[in-house]
Formats: structure tokens, C-alpha cells, sequence
């Protein structure tokens, strides 16, 4: 199957996925278009990371069906390869390689993975690194950078892989305020740029602001949805409701 | 200084320091010393590539690999490398294949006892050095192999470039231990008539007795600065590889 670009860029069809006896996603769909933005929110331990995470296969899935550019993520034939090229991903730990510094993180998987010239890479990193403002920053290591620079650098070395979809797991909640808002600047340029992102986060002001839609997610099934004017105000579900009069 | 070691030698009878001035002696121990740092130094790379590739069998979906990898550990681990010496000179080496010499009648094994010390110590201290190894890579965070394979590595490139730079940090003290002891250990192949520093020694007090407590002594002296070397090397390598900003 092609995948044109009327069709949905990430399709997840009623997908379950247990942890042994822990049934954390009892049937979750959703579709994301092209140049889409979707926030996903929820309680802690709703499985919002679980789903994010199916998508680019780090968790598998019981039954259903998940696809990327029409191509089905949890096919046993599937190059994961193939699939990690498409979707790039931010953790809220940043999980930078300590003992690279920043630019190198951004041009290792270039290198590594699609064996691109290096010369080539570098002036490519060079670009991501001032178009997340840390021009000047390349030859720090993680551990010399901030937490908001840190989180800069992992969305910098994403993107250096040129992916179709961008995941986001609550990529701020490990930041202070201040350096909040730097790491979201960054995430709405992206946005503004047609990148597909789905993003896991509580920062309501921002997903009001830059998505397309929003999901909310509570024990595993998405309770509601909608577009972010008509979400926050209308929101019907006595649990959305309850969840958003706690964080809002 | 030759007169002061033999006058020295007419003088004090228990005290003669025969290589100080017999130049075939000295020959012995020269060629005795180079035996050892050679047998050492191999014994070490091979020790060091058998822990690696060990541990990452240990990592292995197959069960039966890594109770292979297992049974090695315990065997040369929990039996005494003296024996395994010997068994593996005089019972495995009895199934080698002989090559004739130049002079077609002379047949000599394929390996020799040099060639069995250097398999024989290289597995034991290996043995050692994948559990070394392997708790070293169980220090690094799981969240560092899922960035990796996120980003498209494949197991071995997150292993090499990954996994292993960091885990080797951790471990460096633990490797540097079981190093030191692999040094002494090649001692032990004295018993497989290796000509290493040892066995020339006591050839040499066997013929002169007068020479024992200096050769003794000289021993002494001569594993204190092979060890002090190659514990100075390690300490100058843990201090190049120390991370800006990072833990270990
Ligand atoms: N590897 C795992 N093994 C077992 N259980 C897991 C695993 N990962 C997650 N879970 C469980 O699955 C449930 C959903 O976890 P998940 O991390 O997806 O929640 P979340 O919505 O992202 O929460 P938070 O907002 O706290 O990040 C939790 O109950 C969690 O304990
Ligand atoms: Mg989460």
C-alpha cells in the first residue's frame, strides 16, 4: 500500500497493549494528517507514554493496528529501520549520549545510520544547532548544558534524521519554568514549519496555542477529543472536566 | 658496578647477583622479561575481546548462547588456572595438528606451549572480564539504548557506540584489577616450561644457588614496575576518557 498524503500519516486503530496482567491501552485510535499537531493529555499513568512510545516501536502492541506512512509499525517483517527513519522522538529525559558533545550527538545517527558523508552532516548539524539557538554550544558536552539546552540538543539531533513525524513526551516536564518556554519556542517553530508532532504534555497554554487537536487520555481509553477552541471550553466528560479544573 | 656485584658475590656467598655481570645470565633474564611482557601484553588485548564479545553474547534473544557464555564464565572462573594450564597444554594439545619442521623430520605442534599460555590465561582472565563487562553495561541506563534505537541504531552500533563508551567508564577500576592479577598469573606458565621470567629465574638459582635471594629480589622489582606501568597507563586512559560534566 502507497501512502498519499490525503490519508493519515500516523493511523492508530483500536490498539491494546498490556504489561503482563496490566492492561494499559484498551483500544485507542486516532488519526494525525500530515502537518498536524496533536496534544495528548491525561492523568499520570494513563498510558500516554505507553502509546506514544508503540508508535515508533519501543513498547509492542497486543492487537491492533498502528501505521506510519501506511506502513504497519508492528508487522514482524518490518524493517525497524525503516520506521525509525519516519519518526523521530524526544524523552523527557533528554537522554543525550553523555560522552558525545552536542554536535556530535546531532551527527552520530546521520553518520551511523544512514552512512551520509560526515563533512556534509556536520554543516547540516551546524544548521540545527543555531535553528535551536545554541549556536556556539557545539563542542559542550550534555553535562555542561542546561536542561533546556540539553532538550534543544535531542530535538536538533532528532530532526538531523529528517523525520516525516516528530514524538514529544512530556519534553518539558522535567524543566523549570523558565527554561520551559525556550524548549517551546523551539517545538512551535517546528510546528510552524508543517512538522507533524504528536505531543504528550501538560502545558495546556501551549497545546491551546499550537495544536490542531487534543486528545485526552484516562486508564488506557481516549475520553475525548477535539479541536482546542471547542475542547476547552465544551469539554463534556466529568473526567476531562475534572482533570482540566485541576491543571487549568 | 660488574666489579662491585662480583666482589660483592665473593663476599657475601648468599648474595650473588650473577646477571648484574654474567652476561649469559643476564641474557636469561632479558629474554625472560620480554617473554613475560609479551605473554602479558597479549594475554591482555585477548582477554579484554573476549570480554567484550562475551558480554555482548550475554545480551543475546538466544537462551542458548548465552548459557554457553555462562558455562565458560563458571568454568574458568571457579577452577584454578594452573590446572587449566595444564590441561590445556597436555590434554588438548595432544589433538593438535604437527607441522614438520624445514629439515622434514622434526614435527612440532601447530601450538606451542607459548601458544597454549597465551589461549589458556587469555580465557581465564576473559572470563573475568565479561562479568566485568557485563555489570559496566547493566550501570548504563536502558534510556540511553532507546534513544539509540530510536534514532535507527541497530544492536551492535548502540552497543559500540553507545553502550560500551559509557560502560567502559564504569567498569575501568574492576578491569584494571583483574589486569594487574592477569600480569602475576602469567607466572603460572612457568609450569608449562614457557620461558618467561619466572622459569629462567629458577633455572638460574637451580645452577647457582648463591644467586637465589637476589633473583628472588629481582623478581619482586621486576612484576612491582610491570604492574606500576600498566597501572599508570590505565589511570592516564581513565583520566582521557572522563566526561565534562559526567558521573563516572
Ligand atoms: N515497562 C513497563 N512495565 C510494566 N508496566 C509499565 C511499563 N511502562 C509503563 N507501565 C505501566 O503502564 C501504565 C501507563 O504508563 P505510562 O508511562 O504510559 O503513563 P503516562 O500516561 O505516560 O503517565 P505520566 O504522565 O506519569 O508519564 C502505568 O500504570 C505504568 O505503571
Ligand atoms: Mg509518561
Amino acid at each position: 500500500m502507497t501512502w498519499t498524503a490525503d490519508q493519515p500519516i500516523v493511523s492508530i486503530q483500536d490498539v491494546h497493549k498490556s504489561f503482563g496482567d496490566l492492561e494499559v491501552l484498551k483500544g485507542v485510535s486516532l488519526q494525525v494528517m500530515k502537518g498536524e499537531v496533536i496534544c495528548i493529555i491525561g492523568p499520570s499513568g494513563s498510558g500516554k507514554s505507553t502509546l506514544i512510545r508503540c508508535v515508533n516501536g519501543l513498547n509492542d502492541i497486543q492487537s491492533g493496528s498502528i501505521t506510519v506512512l501506511g506502513q504497519e509499525v508492528h508487522d514482524p517483517k518490518l524493517d525497524k529501520l525503516e520506521l525509525r527513519k519516519k519518526v523521530g522522538m524526544v524523552f523527557q529525559q533528554y537522554n543525550l549520549f553523555p560522552h558525545k558533545t552536542a554536535l556530535e550527538n546531532v551527527m552520530m545517527a546521520p553518520v551511523l545510520v544512514l552512512k551520509q558523508n560526515k563533512r556534509e552532516v556536520e554543516g547540516r548539524a551546524r544548521a540545527l544547532m543555531a535553528k535551536v539557538r545554541l549556536h556556539g554550544k557545539e563542542g559542550s558536552y550534555p553535562g555542561e548544558l542546561s536542561g533546556g539546552q540539553q532538550q534543544r540538543v535531542a530535538i536538533a539531533r532528532s530532526l538531523a534524521m529528517n523525520p516525516d513525524v516528530m514524538l514529544f513526551d512530556e519534553v518539558t516536564a522535567a524543566l523549570d519554568p523558565e527554561t520551559v518556554k525556550e524548549v517551546l519556542v523551539t517545538i512551535r517553530e517546528l510546528a510552524e514549519e508543517g512538522m507533524t508532532c504528536i505531543l504528550v504534555t501538560h502545558e495546556m497554554g501551549f497545546a491551546r496555542e499550537v495544536a490542531d487537536h487534543i486528545y485526552f487520555t484516562d486508564r488506557g481509553v481516549i475520553v475525548e477529543h477535539g479541536p482546542p477552541a471547542t475542547f476547552f471550553e465544551e469539554a463534556s466528560d466529568p473526567r476531562t472536566r475534572e482533570f482540566l479544573s485541576q491543571i487549568l | 658496578m660488574e666489579d662491585f656485584f662480583r666482589e660483592l658475590a665473593a663476599d657475601a656467598p648468599r648474595w650473588n647477583f650473577i646477571w648484574m655481570y654474567d652476561d649469559r645470565q643476564q641474557g636469561k633474564v632479558l629474554s625472560g622479561l620480554w617473554m613475560t611482557i609479551k605473554l602479558s601484553a597479549l594475554c591482555l588485548v585477548f582477554s579484554v575481546l573476549i570480554g567484550l564479545v562475551g558480554a555482548w553474547m550475554q545480551g543475546a534473544r538466544s537462551a542458548g548462547v548465552r548459557a554457553v557464555v555462562q558455562g565458560y564464565i563458571q568454568f574458568f572462573r571457579n577452577t584454578p588456572p594452573l590446572v587449566q594450564l595444564l590441561f590445556f597444554y597436555f590434554a588438548l594439545g595432544q589433538f593438535t595438528p604437527v607441522m614438520t619442521g624445514d629439515d622434514g623430520w622434526t614435527v612440532e605442534p601447530v601450538i606451542s606451549n607459548v601458544g597454549w599460555a597465551i589461549i589458556s590465561l587469555s580465557f581465564f582472565a576473559g572470563a573475568f572480564n565479561v562479568e566485568i563487562f557485563r555489570a559496566g553495561i547493566e550501570a548504563v541506563p536502558e534510556s540511553m539504548v532507546e534513544a539509540s534505537e530510536s534514532l535507527g541504531f541497530s544492536r551492535l552500533q548502540s552497543y559500540i557506540y553507545v553502550v560500551l563508551p559509557l560502560a567502559f567508564r564504569v567498569c575501568l577500576p574492576a578491569l584494571n584489577n583483574n589486569l594487574i592479577n592477569l600480569v602475576k598469573t602469567t607466572t603460572q606458565a612457568y609450569a608449562i616450561a614457557v620461558p618467561e621470567l619466572l622459569y629462567h629465574s629458577v633455572s638460574i638459582w637451580n645452577d647457582y644457588p648463591s644467586a637465589q635471594y637476589p633473583t628472588m629480589l629481582m623478581l619482586f622489582t621486576a612484576y612491582i614496575v610491570l604492574v606500576a606501568i600498566l597501572v599508570f597507563g590505565m589511570t592516564r586512559w581513565e583520566r582521557a576518557m572522563k566526561i565534562p560534566g559526567y558521573g563516572v
